[in-house]
């Protein structure tokens, strides 16, 4: 099986355009999550983590004027910006050719365009632009992918599957290189849904701690570059170690209760990397703050046996970014395993989970070698995906 | 010399992966494992459809009347599969269900949207809204059949066997499954189309070896044979 390597990355969400903002805002401890009154995206005030709309545009621009000899000119929408942005920025520092046969292109959405159903946007899109694929096609077209790209929607562990899948065909040698994206809108369809719920915080969310009480939403949009061959870059090179997906075949929007499942694909993907609890130096958590998602992941961890692993989420900062969230978290999280360096988990005062964890309280330098990443969604699925440093 | 022993001992791992039994439910019609189950003259509504097959086959599951669109088709497409030849010889956590359709899971989304568009009568639904992701449909199919392993949820524009069957392969090459049930399945409208495959090991010792069909290999060409012409 041949190495998979991650040449280069790239986040975009309310912290930031690249991987160095967003990073940068993360040591500095500021967060994205304000309270947000706009009747296009909800009747009444909630807490969201959004992407500046006129920088979103000016960074835009840019992108469209360097590749405007391949491109006619085009309206693209919101999501569309989000991934030819993110997915330019991701290549700008290594040259990975999307026309080469040999480069995948992998892209993760839970919702895609969903706001195309919106009455303001349908006089400016066709219709077609609904499906996850057109969307996937105008991307690829935008940089010349030669290969059709692969689709992924997978609620909430979208992006972890497919750093997952574009590691298998690398590892299979199928391919020798992957670009893997993964972005999703705030769009009015999905707040009115998790409202719907009574999932939403109505303030910051907070991750893991006694007083949580629901996830804040987020948008965003997350790249990886992916190779067989390791990049000459002189930073420590990271491997994608293993990675597994599990069902909890126990309920379609409420978690297992014995987190047992999830807990059976980290122990699938540590055997894959043939790695042991005590080597894992930091766990990405997926941290949502819904009561029952975090209770559940502290039993998986402690079913691993990771308990005393410093764990952190991401989503105290920038939101749940949905089809984004594995990658920009595992972006983060790989960037943690470079720096050695551990990020404050967000929104967490006092230990609220029935199982113990040691949740990351304060901004610290760490050796680290090898990190984890969960995610777990509706549908009842699990993703866990080992990052290791050589 | 050494080179064609190798290439002949790949090619044996994949002639011995098999589809050992599938459903096809498309215009009307429900084949399964190359016999024609239902067949209704007379063009039924998606629900109808669904329903009355679900009836003559006297499934017992009162949690299908729950469902949205796509997993009352996948969850139907997949009973049929199992009702032919059972996984009950595999650990749940090793056989995996991986699908893939066109439009994700528009029609529900319609539904959902169709709630809310209307800030005078807003009343979006948890259990509408849960459903607004395709991969629901692997929730309910894995719920049922306790099925613990590997899941995915692809889209392509059309049926696509190339992609399932690659995927697939690797879930076996690289020991994360040790059957699988794979395919399509798509609803729009009254328009449906669900292609249900399980494949497993021929040289596996868990499979069941009476199965009321004569296996086919596990490719790509197998896959667009069945959609086409069964």
């Amino acid at each position: 099986m041949k190495p998979v390597y991650i040449l280069s990355d790239n986040i975009i969400s309310s912290l930031g355009f690249t991987t160095a903002e967003n990073i940068l805002s993360l040591e500095k401890g500021t967060i994205g999550i304000r309270t947000v009154n706009d009747p296009a995206l909800y009747p009444g005030p909630v807490q969201l983590s959004l992407v500046d709309t006129d920088q979103l545009n000016v960074k835009f621009s840019e992108v469209l004027a360097i590749h405007a000899k391949k491109n006619p000119p085009e309206s693209f929408t919101r999501l569309e910006k989000f991934f030819i942005i993110s997915i330019h920025n991701g290549l700008k520092s290594h040259p990975v050719a999307p026309g080469n046969p040999r480069t995948l292109l992998v892209i993760s959405t839970t919702k895609g365009n969903i706001n195309l159903l919106e009455n303001q946007y349908k006089i400016m899109f066709s219709h077609h632009r609904l499906y996850l694929w057109e969307l996937g096609n105008i991307v690829a077209k935008f940089f010349g992918f030669s290969n059709p790209p692969i689709i992924i929607s997978n609620a909430c562990i979208s992006g972890v599957v497919a750093i997952m899948t574009a590691s298998r065909f690398l590892q299979s040698g199928a391919y020798d290189h992957a670009v893997v994206t993964g972005g999703d809108i705030a769009s009015e369809f999905v707040i009115s849904g998790f409202q719907s719920f009574q999932a939403i915080s109505p303030e910051p969310c907070k991750p893991f701690d006694l007083n949580r009480t629901g996830l804040s939403l987020g948008e965003g949009c997350g790249t990886m570059v992916l190779s067989t061959h390791p990049g000459n870059t002189g930073a420590p090179c990271i491997r994608v170690a293993g990675a597994a997906t599990t069902n909890d075949a126990n309920h379609i929007s409420g978690p297992s209760r014995t987190g047992e499942e999830l807990g059976g694909a980290i122990r699938k993907a540590m055997l894959q990397a043939m790695v042991t609890p005590m080597e894992v130096g930091y766990i990405s958590a997926h941290g949502t703050a819904t009561p029952f998602n975090d209770e559940m992941e502290s039993k998986a961890i402690e079913f691993s046996k990771l308990s005393a692993v410093p764990v952190n989420s991401f989503k105290g900062y920038w939101g749940h970014t949905l089809g984004a969230a594995g990658i920009v978290e595992s972006v983060a999280a790989t960037s943690s395993l470079r720096n050695n360096f551990l990020y404050r988990s967000a929104g967490f005062e006092t230990p609220g989970v029935p199982a113990a964890l040691n949740v990351v309280t304060v901004n610290q330098p760490a050796e680290l070698k090898i990190c984890l990443k969960t995610a777990s969604g509706f549908g009842g699925c699990n993703a866990a995906i080992l990052y290791q440093k050589d | 010399m050494a080179d064609a022993t190798q290439q002949s001992f790949i090619r044996k791992i994949k002639m011995d992966r098999i589809i050992t039994s599938y459903s096809h439910l498309h215009d009307n019609k429900v084949i399964v494992n190359g016999r024609l189950i239902f067949y209704q003259e007379n063009i039924l509504k998606f629900a109808d459809f669904v329903k009355t097959v679900f009836k003559q086959e006297q499934i017992v599951y009162p949690r299908f009347y729950k469902m949205d669109a796509i997993s009352k088709l996948g969850f139907l497409a997949v009973e049929l599969v199992l009702k032919e030849q059972t996984i009950d010889g595999y650990d749940r956590d090793t056989v995996g269900v991986v699908l893939c359709n066109s439009s994700s899971s528009l029609e529900t989304d319609i539904a959902h949207n169709d709630t809310i568009k209307d800030r005078t009568a807003y009343f979006p639904s948890p259990s509408v809204f849960v459903y607004t992701l395709p991969n629901i449909v692997i929730g309910e199919v894995c719920i049922k059949n306790k099925i613990k392993g590997e899941n995915a949820f692809l889209i392509s524009e059309s049926f696509n066997g190339r992609l399932l069957c690659d995927y697939v392969d690797e879930l076996f090459n690289s020991k994360r499954v040790d059957a699988c049930l794979c395919g399509w399945v798509e609803v729009l409208g009254n328009n449906c189309n669900a292609l249900m495959v399980l494949v497993e090991n021929q040289d596996d010792e868990k499979v069941n070896k009476s199965p009321g069909f004569n296996p086919v290999i596990f490719n790509e060409e197998n896959l667009n044979f069945i959609m086409k012409h069964n």
